[in-house]
């Protein structure tokens, strides 16, 4: 690792006015590290967020919860509120990593996590565009399996490659962020963004804002499932995962959510999906109208083109089990 | 010794150092030769001070802050048991005890460990009084060559106070239900330490019998 300063912060704002030009937060560091010991992440200083007062899950007044940005994810995963009122969350967290990483991991960090793409992480390879700003892609022509069937651009078809998020954008999440311009609050939906011609930039975070909290409006769901699909059983990145919510009542679908995972550079709502089931009987046919309708846009590379058929039963099998836990 | 850090290094220091394009830039401007005498200004070091507790006593260390808590225990701290696997974070060979959860200390720093109560395989047991998870993977064979174990072992110490604490896992049927600690539950919770020579079965034994207190 190239040398940095670092330094323990020791309040909120203190954070936010130490962090400089080339500076990072640190929280549970488990990409981070990973990066700067990969040569990808060259901070000059690194700001220690461990002890601020941000480790909290708390009720809100619309009956909701806002869980703090140094929240562990296996804190957030074990707690009884997030258990009983969100149990897609639970869900797609223990679906991620290791316990080991799970105990280290943030809230705010795990929103913040950079993709797993080998070209990124290959610094052997010269051709990235987020990594390396108008030097190409080489996952175009490279191998191209774990890559993006939706949103991409011919600058980048990483994806996004969180779990947790995948159900917070399911869920309605807010972001709340702070700055030295003060605080704002980011739709979960508009926090990443798609990759277009500035792929460097994963989501709409200014550089110096401070991830505060994750907050959950009330759940309305009568029932949910995050479905994680893989090369191996556990501890492995999704191929395609679905994060299913859905509001039935007497049969009929009131609302639904239909977000993806695996497939874009950033947790993808399938809106076609949600139109095909809401205001319809939940019956075989529009679970299977509702897949069809998942990969809407899609367009595969050399090696994913699995990834379609494979979306499309994930969300079918998503939804189904979603009914059942209703 | 000054406790305010250096600023850091200047941006033009930095860019000769990751500008990848800008040393191709060089190689086609200069020869091989020219290239290779240019020496890269001095990367200053920053120092840390950490106050943390090893394994029951108080430890101070001043050290770079780049050093994880993997390096301090081998490197600094003269205790081998913790084993770098990957140093990224995938193997879980480093897996120690930080305030009793398990942790990969390949990706902790040890300057952020300030107050801290770090446990490794050294601190489990005694001289001549394993602790009944090193007696378990004795008796189940749980092992070939070794190189994973004290990461199994602090692994599988966590894993027993997890499940008493009632944490899912990613195979846990009801989440509103008590754990019931099936094999799968214990590969599952177990899959963040690679056993390359496979002795996952015996390792799975080995866990169980701790959990079950038969160790």
């Amino acid at each position: 690792m190239q040398p940095f300063a670092y330094e323990r912060a020791q309040g909120i704002d203190e954070a936010i006015a130490a962090h400089g030009a080339d500076s990072r937060f640190l929280a549970g560091g488990t990409n981070l590290l990973d990066l700067m010991k990969g040569g990808i992440e060259l901070p000059v200083r690194l700001v220690d967020i461990t002890r601020l007062p941000l480790a909290q899950i708390e009720d809100t007044a619309d009956g909701g919860l806002r869980i703090g940005a140094m929240v562990r994810n296996s804190d957030c995963a074990n707690d009884a509120r997030v258990r009983s009122r969100y149990p897609l969350l639970t869900q797609a967290i223990v679906a991620g990593a290791s316990p080991q990483l799970r105990n280290m991991a943030s809230t705010g960090g795990n929103l913040l996590q950079r993709t797993r793409c080998n070209y990124f992480y290959d610094t052997a390879f010269a051709a990235c565009n987020k990594r390396n700003p108008g030097s190409g892609c080489a996952a175009l022509e490279g191998y191209n399996r774990n890559h993006a069937i939706l949103g991409a651009s011919d600058k980048c078809i990483a994806t996004h490659p969180s779990d947790m998020c995948v159900a917070l954008a399911a869920l309605d999440a807010t972001v709340v962020v702070r700055g030295s311009k003060g605080e704002r609050r980011i739709p979960f939906t508009k926090f990443h963004r798609l990759p277009g011609d500035t792929p460097q930039r994963d989501t709409d975070l200014e550089p110096g804002e401070l991830i505060l909290a994750v907050e959950l409006p009330r759940a309305p769901w009568t029932g949910s499932h995050y479905l994680k699909v893989r090369d191996r059983a556990s501890y492995a990145f999704a191929l395609v995962s679905v994060a299913a919510a859905l509001d039935v009542a007497d049969g009929t679908v009131r609302d639904a959510r239909i977000v993806l995972g695996g497939v874009a550079h950033k947790p993808w709502r399938a809106a076609e999906s949600e139109r095909a089931l809401v205001g319809r009987r939940l019956d075989e046919a529009a679970i299977q109208a509702a897949a069809s309708a998942c990969v809407h846009g899609a367009r595969a590379h050399s090696h994913n083109a699995f990834k379609v058929a494979l979306a499309q039963k994930s969300v079918a099998r998503a939804i189904a089990n979603a009914t059942r836990s209703a | 010794m000054d406790e305010t850090p250096p600023d850091p290094p200047s941006n033009a220091r930095r860019r000769f150092l990751i500008g990848t394009g800008a040393i191709t830039t060089s190689l086609a401007a200069v020869s091989h030769a020219e290239y290779f005498s240019q020496q890269p200004p001095a990367m200053q070091a920053y120092t840390t001070k950490v106050v943390f507790k090893l394994n029951g006593e108080p430890r101070e260390l001043e050290l770079d802050s780049r050093v994880t808590l993997l390096d301090a225990l081998r490197e600094k701290l003269g205790l081998m048991g913790t084993k770098k696997g990957c140093d990224r974070g995938q193997c879980g060979a480093c897996t120690v005890l930080v305030n009793g959860r398990r942790v990969n200390s390949c990706l902790t720093l040890a300057a952020t460990l300030d107050g801290d109560d770090v446990r490794t395989i050294e601190g489990l047991g005694k001289s001549g009084e394993p602790h009944p998870a090193q007696r378990a993977f004795v008796e189940r064979d749980a092992l070939q060559c070794g190189y994973c174990t004290p990461g199994q072992v602090m692994s599988c110490v966590a894993l027993v106070e997890e499940v008493r604490a009632g944490a899912p896992s990613a195979v846990t049927a009801d989440l509103r239900a008590p754990v019931s600690l099936t094999d799968d539950e214990i590969r599952e919770r177990m899959s963040g330490n690679i056993c390359r020579c496979g002795a996952y079965v015996n390792i799975v034994a080995a866990v169980r019998d701790v959990a079950e207190g038969k160790a």
